[in-house]
C-alpha cells in the first residue's frame, strides 16, 4: 500500500510511456499487414491507405476496443489472490509492457515473426504463474485465448474460401462477370456495413453513453448497412467496361468494381484490427491505472477510464504516420498477387473473424487470422502461388513468443519488485 | 524495424506469368522457321544462318526462362496447380524450341534441299503445325483467368474449346504430312538415299513441333477437368 502511495504517479507515468510505445509499435508495424492486402491488390494508394487506417484504426480502438482491453486487464490474472499486495500487480502489468516491446523489438530487428497478442499475452501469464502464483493466472480464460488462436485462422480461413466461391459462382464464372459485378456486389457493401456496425453497436458504444438494445442495434446495423450499400452502388456508376484494357487480362474491368467494394473492407479491417490489437498496449496499462487511482484498491468493477482507449489510438496513429506507411509500402509491393476480387474475400473474412473476437473479447493477431484467410482463397484455388512455410513459422512464433514473452517479463517484474520494494 | 513479414513471405511468386512467357518464347522461336524454309527454298544460305542464330538465341532464352521457373518452384508452395503437371508443361514447352532449333540445325548443316514439287506443301505443312504451337500459346494465356475463377464456369469452358480447336489443327497436320510422306515416298528413288532420308526425319520434326503443342494442350486439359 505504501509504495502505491509513495510511487503511484511516477508508476502510472511509466505505464503510460511504456503502453504508449507497445500501441506506436503496432501503429508502426502490425497495421502493414491489415492494409497490405488493400495497397498490394492496388484498390488503394499508399496514401489512401494510411488514411483510411488512421480514422479506422482509431475508430476501433476507441469504440470497440473495450472487451478486448478489459481481458488483457483483468480477465487473465484472477485479482482476489492479490488482495493486500496490489503493488505486484502494478509491477507485473508494467514489466509485461516492457517484455513485450523489448521482445517485440528484437524479434522484428531479426525479421522473425511475432505477434504482438501472443508476446503480451505470454507476458502476462508469466509474471503471474512465476511472481505470484499459478494460481493467480486465469488458466480457463487463458485456455479459451489460446484455443481462439487456432480457431480464428480455420475461421477465417472457412469465411475466405466461401465468400471466394460464392464471388466465383454468382461473378467471375458466369457469361457477363461485369454486370454480375455491378449487380452483387453492393450486397457485399452491405455485409461489411453491417457485421461492423452490429458489433461497435452491442459492443462497442456503452462508454461514449449510448447504450442501445440488441434489437435496436440490430436495426442500426441493417440500416448502416443499406447506407454504405447505396454509397457502393453510387461509387460503381463510374466504373465503365473497357474492351481494350481486357485483352491480356479479361477481368481488368471487373476487378475494378471489386476495388470499389476493396476500399470498404479495408475500412472494415483497419477498424477490426484497432479493435483488438489496441488492448495489446493499453489493457496493462488500465490494469495499472485503477489500481493505483482507487488507491491500492483492487476494484473490478470501476469501469475503465476512457481517456486510456484515446492514449492508446492516439499511440496507433503516431506509429503508422511516423513509420508505418514505409511498412505497408513494403508489404504491399509484395502481394500483388491479390487481385481485389481475390484480396476483398480474404480482407472481409479476416475483418469479421477479428471483429467478432474483439466484441467477445478475446484478443487475437490480426497477421494469423489474415494468413488463414489467404489460405482459405488458395483452398477455392483462387491463387497460383502460396508458401506453406508461412504455416510453419506461425507455430514457430506460438512456441517461442510466448515462454520468450514470459521469461522477459519474469525477469522485469523481480528488477522492479527489488527496486520499488 | 523490419516489417513483421510472414504475411509477406506467403505470396510466393506465381508461377502462372514465367509460365506464359515462356511458352511465347518457344513459339517465337518455332515460328522463326518459316523464314528459315524461305531462306532455304531460295538457297539463300547466308540468310538461313542468320535466322537459324537467332533460333538458337530464342531457344537459349526460352531454357533461361525454364531454369528460372524450375528455381521458383519449391515443394513447399501451394498451387492450384499440381506442381508435377506444371513442370510436364514446361518440359513439353521447352521442347518445341528445342525441336525448332535441331530442325534449323541440321537443315543448315547438311544445306538440305527441298524437292521443288514438294515446296509448296512442305511450306503449308509448317505453317500448320506453326498454328498448333500458336494455339497453345493462345490456351495457356488463359492460365491466370482460370486460376481466378477455380478453374470452373464459363471460363473453363472457353479453355475447352480452345482445347478442341487445337486438336483439330493437329489432326489437319497429321493429314498433310501424310500427303507429304507419300509425295517423298514417289520421289525418293530419284533422289539421293542420304538426303532422303533426313528428309524423312525433317518431316517428322516439324510434326513433331505440334505433336509436343498438343501434349501441352492435353496436360492444359488436365488442369480442367476434374
Amino acid at each position: 500500500m505504501e509504495i502505491i502511495a509513495q510511487y503511484g504517479g511516477v508508476l502510472v507515468i511509466l505505464a503510460c510511456v511504456v503502453g504508449f510505445f507497445m500501441a506506436w509499435g503496432v501503429g508502426a508495424n502490425d497495421v502493414a499487414n491489415a492494409m497490405g492486402t488493400s495497397v498490394g491488390s492496388k484498390a488503394l494508394t499508399i496514401k489512401q491507405a494510411i488514411i483510411i487506417a488512421i480514422i479506422f484504426e482509431f475508430a476501433g480502438a476507441y469504440l470497440a476496443g473495450g472487451e478486448v482491453t478489459a481481458t488483457v486487464r483483468k480477465g487473465i490474472i484472477d485479482p482476489t489472490l492479490l488482495a493486500g499486495q496490489p503493488e505486484l500487480l502494478v509491477f507485473g502489468m508494467i514489466s509485461a509492457l516492457l517484455a513485450a516491446g523489448i521482445w517485440l523489438l528484437i524479434a522484428t530487428s531479426y525479421g522473425w515473426p511475432v505477434s504482438t497478442t501472443h508476446s503480451i499475452v505470454g507476458a502476462i501469464v508469466g509474471f503471474a504463474a512465476v511472481g505470484i502464483s499459478v494460481d493467480a493466472v486465469a488458466w480457463g480464460k487463458v485456455g479459451k485465448i489460446v484455443a481462439s488462436w487456432v480457431v480464428s485462422p480455420v475461421m477465417a480461413g472457412t469465411l475466405a474460401y466461401f465468400l471466394f466461391r460464392s464471388v466465383q459462382r454468382l461473378i467471375l464464372d458466369t457469361a457477363d462477370p461485369f454486370d454480375n459485378a455491378k449487380r452483387y456486389i453492393p450486397f457485399y457493401i452491405f455485409l461489411v456495413g453491417f457485421i461492423i456496425a452490429m458489433v461497435t453497436f452491442t459492443k462497442g458504444l456503452k462508454h461514449i453513453g449510448l447504450d442501445l438494445s440488441f434489437g435496436e442495434s440490430a436495426m442500426m446495423a441493417v440500416i448502416a448497412g443499406i447506407a454504405l450499400a447505396l454509397l457502393g452502388t453510387w461509387m460503381e456508376r463510374r466504373v465503365k467496361y473497357d474492351k481494350k484494357e481486357n485483352e491480356d487480362y479479361h477481368f481488368t474491368s471487373v476487378e475494378k468494381v471489386f476495388g470499389i467494394l476493396m476500399m470498404f473492407t479495408a475500412c472494415a479491417m483497419a477498424f477490426a484490427h484497432g479493435s483488438n490489437d489496441v488492448a495489446n498496449a493499453v489493457g496493462p496499462l488500465a490494469a495499472v491505472v485503477s489500481v493505483i487511482g482507487a488507491g491500492g484498491e483492487l476494484a473490478q468493477k470501476s469501469a475503465m477510464p476512457s481517456w486510456i482507449l484515446l492514449l492508446g489510438g492516439a499511440g496507433i496513429v503516431l506509429g503508422l504516420v511516423m513509420y508505418g506507411h514505409k511498412v505497408i509500402a513494403t508489404v504491399g509491393n509484395n502481394i500483388t498477387e491479390l487481385t481485389p476480387s481475390r484480396g476483398f474475400a480474404a480482407t472481409l473474412a479476416a475483418a469479421t473473424t477479428v471483429v467478432i473476437a474483439s466484441g467477445t473479447g478475446l484478443p487475437i493477431s490480426t497477421t494469423h487470422t489474415l494468413v488463414g484467410a489467404v489460405l482459405g482463397v488458395g483452398l477455392a484455388r483462387g491463387i497460383s502461388a502460396l508458401n506453406l512455410r508461412v504455416v510453419g513459422t506461425i507455430f514457430m512464433s506460438w512456441i517461442v513468443t510466448l515462454p520468450a514473452g514470459a521469461g522477459l517479463a519474469i525477469m522485469i517484474f523481480f528488477m522492479l519488485k527489488g527496486i520499488f520494494g | 524495424m523490419v516489417a513483421n513479414s510472414s504475411f509477406m513471405k506467403m505470396f510466393a511468386q506465381s508461377p502462372v506469368k514465367p509460365l506464359q512467357q515462356h511458352i511465347e518464347k518457344a513459339h517465337s522461336c518455332a515460328i522463326e522457321l518459316v523464314p528459315f524454309f524461305e531462306a532455304v527454298l531460295a538457297k539463300d544460305w547466308t540468310e538461313a544462318e542468320k535466322v537459324q542464330q537467332r533460333i538458337t538465341k530464342l531457344e537459349h532464352e526460352a531454357d533461361e526462362l525454364k531454369q528460372y521457373l524450375r528455381q521458383h518452384l519449391p515443394k513447399s508452395l501451394f498451387m492450384p496447380i499440381p506442381r508435377t503437371t506444371l513442370l510436364d508443361l514446361l518440359r513439353m514447352q521447352d521442347r518445341i524450341a528445342n525441336k525448332a532449333q535441331d530442325i534449323a540445325g541440321i537443315m543448315l548443316g547438311r544445306q538440305m534441299q527441298i524437292p521443288e514439287s514438294m515446296e509448296e506443301l512442305m511450306m503449308e505443312y509448317l505453317k500448320c503445325s506453326l498454328s498448333v504451337t500458336n494455339q497453345a500459346v493462345k490456351a495457356l494465356n488463359e492460365l491466370d483467368e482460370l486460376v481466378v475463377t477455380g478453374f470452373r464456369g464459363r471460363e473453363a469452358e472457353v479453355v475447352e474449346k480452345m482445347l478442341t480447336r487445337l486438336e483439330e489443327l493437329e489432326s489437319e497436320t497429321d493429314s498433310r504430312e501424310k500427303k507429304l510422306r507419300y509425295m517423298l515416298f514417289q520421289l525418293e528413288t530419284e533422289l539421293p538415299p542420304v538426303e532422303v532420308m533426313f528428309l524423312y526425319n525433317i518431316i517428322d520434326w516439324i510434326g513433331e513441333l505440334a505433336d509436343r503443342a498438343e501434349q501441352v494442350g492435353s496436360r492444359f486439359q488436365l488442369l480442367i477437368a476434374r
